[in-house]
């Protein structure tokens, strides 16, 4: 199945059968102080700068989120998507929980984005997926319910078929669904990672439908997470997860997915492999 | 001697010790606020400063939290027998949307660990529950949100404590990873806890 997202003049196109898709997460004010203070008073120099870093470092689209402590978030996010457009041509996903925000957002953008996300919970579904259709966007959805996050493979899969199913009743079709399996830490529960891997390979198996996964939540809490991080990606990526919301200015990250997609038969005489080698030569050099 | 051991096996995570040796001081006559305090107490502050010192990882202080646990089940009865209170009663809870409970489990584990009742209404609370455990008797209430698209849920149970006229009867504390000082005195919050042992430290103090 392919998912494809539009920027202006770009196609990123999500499918097990193409190299692994990479979303940005950087655009975030959580717990980045000179982002949040910047973006706060409209500035959107820093956001800029970690748009134009990003690409520059392999990003295929741009995760923007604008929540920010008091801050009017239709106006941020709307004023932070409008920046990023101005330096780079990738498609967007608009990461938000207030349906005004993303409506704000979406009426100024000029292609197909990405919404970042839904629950399967009632109304969540009905706030986000009406709101998909008119704009002709993809939706990220979350299997987490009425009843949170639920603890077998088995059970996420039914999360993830009804997330599938309503949409369908919006008139979205499953292409246009990424479904998120959530990796939750191994810190708190040594089985988590396992978990969220079998449900990955049951649902991309059963309704296959792309897969995305915020994949640096599963090391919380731990020591040395980076490496922890890029082993959950690899073996998320061998489980059908085809794009991830993570941080490709982290070279070891990007060298991991690199890597990943030469060894899934995604890099043709592995030219993108030997020239971010050289790159990184020239880098250091 | 035998205090010094529980201490030991609770920062170690030893269940199964901490249960046998509060069984033990107990047998030998040992009083049981002594065990709690000097004991079970003790150790849970020792855990709380090595994971606030980077030392302790968060699987470290969820074992420690258990073998706590265990050894203040078999204190319980006899803390209620001989009248000793707990030091307050703290209701705890991810806001509503926010799914996240790691922190605040901890949290709730380190007030535990601290002498506190716990009251944990759990993720995804709903501003009324936090209302009926005040009327219920909780002293403080602990928010966490975890999103910045949930953070502003703080404010909605503050003020649902407002109009419910408990506002003054209640100290409110949040904390979690997008939520600073500046912002817990926007929503009308008593105080900021950057973590779960500075939770306990902040708590003890609003109750002071």
């Amino acid at each position: 199945m392919e998912t494809k997202l539009t920027s202006k003049s770009k196609t990123v196109v999500i499918s097990p059968e193409l190299p692994f898709v990479i979303i940005g997460e950087r655009i975030n004010p959580t717990r980045r102080k000179k982002l949040a203070e910047t973006m706060a008073r409209g500035d959107f120099s820093v956001v800029q700068e970690d748009a134009l870093k990003q690409v520059e470092a392999g990003a295929h689209v741009l995760d923007v989120n604008a929540g920010i402590p008091g801050g009017d978030e239709p106006v941020l996010l709307r004023g932070a998507a409008q920046a990023v457009l101005e330096v780079v041509d990738v498609p967007l996903c608009f990461d938000t929980a207030d349906p005004d925000a993303l409506k704000a957002a979406l009426e100024i953008y000029p292609g197909k984005a990405l919404i970042n996300s839904t629950t399967a919970e009632e109304h969540m579904m009905a706030r986000v997926f009406p709101l998909a259709k008119q704009f002709n966007a993809a939706v990220i959805g979350v299997i987490s319910d009425e009843s949170g996050v639920p603890t077998t493979p088995e059970a996420r899969l039914e999360v993830a078929r009804k997330l599938v199913n309503r949409a369908g009743d919006f008139g979205i079709p499953p292409e246009d669904i990424v479904i998120d399996c959530l990796a939750l830490t191994v810190g708190a529960d040594h089985n988590a990672g396992r978990v969220t891997l079998d449900a990955m390979k049951l649902v991309r198996q059963e309704l296959g439908v792309n897969l995305n996964l915020g994949a640096s939540n599963v090391s919380f809490g731990l020591p040395d997470r980076k490496i922890l991080n890029i082993a959950y990606l690899a073996l998320a990526i061998g489980s059908g997860l085809t794009t991830a919301i993570t941080d490709p200015t982290v070279p070891e990250i990007q060298t991991a997915i690199l890597a990943c997609d030469l060894l899934t038969g995604h890099d043709e005489y592995a030219m993108r492999w030997i020239k971010a080698f050289r790159k990184r030569s020239q880098a250091a050099a | 001697m035998e205090l010094q051991t529980i201490y030991q096996n609770v920062v170690e995570g030893n269940a199964g010790e901490v249960q046998a040796g509060v069984k033990a001081a107990l047998a030998e006559g040992v009083e049981a606020d002594v065990i709690l305090k000097q004991a079970l107490i003790a150790a849970m502050e020792e855990v709380g400063k090595r994971f606030e010192e980077g030392d302790f990882f968060v699987p470290e202080m969820l074992i420690a939290a258990r073998a706590m646990q265990g050894g203040l089940g078999l204190l319980k009865p006899h803390l209620v027998d001989s009248g000793v209170k707990a030091a307050g009663k703290v209701a705890i809870g991810t806001v509503k949307g926010d799914l996240h409970d790691i922190g605040k489990n901890l949290v709730g584990m380190m007030l535990e660990g601290a002498g506190f009742e716990v009251l944990d209404l759990g993720t995804d609370v709903d501003s009324q529950k936090f209302v009926k455990a005040v009327q219920e008797g909780a002293n403080v209430v602990g928010m966490s949100a975890l999103l910045t698209t949930t953070m502003s849920n703080m404010q909605t149970t503050i003020q649902a404590l407002q109009t419910a006229g408990l506002r003054d009867n209640v100290k409110v504390v949040v904390g979690g990873a997008p939520v600073t000082d500046a912002y817990a005195k926007q929503v009308g919050a008593d105080a900021f806890a950057p973590d779960a042992s500075s939770a306990v430290r902040v708590v003890r103090q609003l109750l002071a």
